[in-house]
């Protein structure tokens, strides 16, 4: 924790105040979708938003005014514990309105397309919604045909962009630049949204990752030889089926959650085996670097792809990484959604220099005297 | 009536040093000591200030107040796209009841910020009093807000900017009233 603070205060000295690159994309940025379309500057404002909501979560009284009197929906089709609620308390710590609607108990049992839930909650005047939903690029859908903002909290097995965004400025807390980092993703790559997600983001920070698993759960066009050609942002990506070799002088390891199904599904003979040949215990991890972290995105099959001594082990900053959850998504909630009252030169000038802002919303009001 | 005029400098790296100077001993005169008093300075310019006031009420009194930072970002009502995306981490790390707090700002011109920062120190505690103090009063109130101290008074038009540097961050000193849109 030391040396977190050290890291913190040194980049608090060094922050300059103009608007940077990253901090005018942000400001005309309108989804949060995945990571491919971030640029470094623009994680690293994210970065420094981040720790200025970590210390709002550090207060006795964790309330800012910042998004009084903007309504935030979140839609969620699939099951989920940390996400939902992270957003849920990020949303309230800055005074937005949270309205969580899940798959059951809502329309969406009664047979109702999602295009038409979500329309159902644009029509509402919500200002922006939060879905995880089974299947890939149904927030890409959402955010091609709707008005307002999007988040991904998660689809399929494409995307968890603010996972991975909590993943870098975890790591950034602890080991400062990620730029040469050796980060080792094992575990099921096959499926994981949250390992795509890391993919790009750590990739676009300069770190060295190192997607290690069995050749099973490893997709197919990354074995045979991943797009290598110069300048491609997957240059310095290694794979590795045998976790030793992976694991050496590792600065971090992070293990993604074998869903119970795989073995199901044919890809993997037993779990006891998958366990003994990529598990994460104490023995691997004297392979990595003594100040090693070791990461989970959760839900953990403790016993399964990390042992419970590692899990909750001296090294471990997986709760850590749920509180940073809140800190990550209320940074991106005020960015996509913050007021814009006085249009001052200023703001114009801005505008003109990052990318086109958010579309005007339809005039419902007009529409609400019609109705009268 | 010169509508353009180029960046004039308002204050030197000397004069910026005696306003201080004259402000630090302004506070111990008006508290009675430096008992009691806490130093908050406002993001970004700000702090620094608050540090040097600091620095120079140890070297007259002999004795330590306490400094904090004051990221008011998310608190303003005049949020514009331009300043939204850049915040600094708040750090206020003693207990602010019953102090006697002096919030510290490099300009102050609308009053807005310092609404939001008064909305701001209330999250933290209740203190005794709030006072003010500004390197630089530029005019054009639009709330009923004045400061308890000020480095110097300089008649502006709104479409002028001040530019305040210091070394802490810009690496000199000095106070410049510019054109708008000419940074």
């Amino acid at each position: 924790m030391t040396q977190a603070s050290r890291v913190e205060e040194r980049e608090y000295l060094r922050t300059p105040t103009e608007s940077t690159d990253g901090a005018r994309q942000l400001a005309g940025r309108r989804h949060v979708l995945d990571l491919d379309d971030f640029t470094r500057e623009e994680i690293g404002a994210v970065m420094e938003n981040t720790r200025a909501m970590k210390e709002v979560l550090q207060r006795d009284i964790k309330k800012v005014p910042a998004l009084r009197g903007k309504t935030i929906i979140t839609l969620f089709y699939e099951p989920s514990t940390r996400t939902r609620v992270s957003f849920e308390q990020a949303g309230k710590i800055l005074s937005a309105d949270v309205i969580s609607v899940t798959g059951g108990g809502s329309s969406v049992e009664k047979g109702e397309s999602l295009y038409n839930t979500a329309r159902t909650i644009q029509a509402m005047d919500a200002d922006l919604i939060v879905i995880r939903h089974p299947q890939s690029g149904a927030p890409h859908f959402l955010a091609g045909r709707l008005d307002i903002s999007i988040i991904n909290a998660g689809d399929g097995t494409h995307a968890h962009p603010t996972q991975a965004l909590v993943d870098i400025f975890t790591m950034e807390s602890h080991l400062g630049p990620i730029e040469g980092l050796k980060v080792v993703i094992v575990g099921d790559l096959l499926y994981s949204r949250v390992a795509r997600s890391n993919l790009w983001g750590l990739t676009k920070m300069g770190a060295q990752v190192v997607l290690c698993g069995p050749p099973t759960l490893i997709p197919s066009d990354f074995q045979n030889g991943h797009r290598k050609e110069v300048g491609h942002p997957f240059t310095n990506v290694r794979i590795e089926t045998n976790v030793e070799r992976a694991l050496d002088g590792a600065d971090v390891v992070m293990a993604l959650r074998l869903q119970l199904e795989r073995q199901r599904a044919g890809h993997l003979p037993s779990l006891r085996e998958y366990s003994r040949m990529y598990g994460i215990n104490s023995k691997r991890l004297q392979l990595a670097k003594p100040n090693v972290l070791v990461m989970h995105p959760g839900p953990m099959n403790e016993g399964v792809e990390i042992d419970s001594e590692v899990a909750h082990g001296a090294r471990s900053v997986i709760e850590e990484q749920v509180t940073n959850g809140v800190a990550v998504r209320m940074a991106l909630l005020y960015s996509l959604t913050a007021p814009t009252l006085h249009a001052t030169p200023d703001t114009v000038e801005s505008q003109q220099l990052s990318k086109p802002g958010p579309k005007p919303r339809p005039d419902i009001t007009s529409r609400r005297v019609y109705l009268k | 009536m010169a509508a353009t005029t180029g960046p004039r400098r308002i204050l030197n790296e000397d004069e910026i040093r005696r306003a201080l100077t004259r402000i630090a001993h302004e506070v111990l005169e008006r508290n009675g000591g430096a008992e009691g008093i806490a130093l908050v300075g406002m993001h970004t310019r700000g702090v620094p200030l608050a540090r040097r006031l600091a620095a120079s009420i140890k070297e007259f009194e002999g004795q330590e107040v306490p400094v904090g930072a004051l990221d008011i970002v998310l608190y303003r009502d005049d949020v514009s796209q331009g300043s939204r995306h850049v915040m600094r981490p708040t750090d206020i790390s003693f207990d602010i009841e019953g102090l006697r707090v002096i919030l510290v700002d490099d300009v102050l011109f609308t009053g807005r910020t310092i609404r939001a920062a008064m909305d701001a120190l209330n999250d933290f505690g209740r203190p005794g009093e709030i006072q003010l103090a500004v390197l630089i009063d530029r005019g054009h109130r639009e709330l009923p807000i004045r400061p308890d101290y000020v480095g110097k008074n300089v008649p502006t038009s709104p479409d002028q900017e001040v530019d305040v540097r210091v070394t802490e961050i810009d690496g000199l000193d000095e106070v410049m009233l510019v054109a708008r849109g000419s940074r």
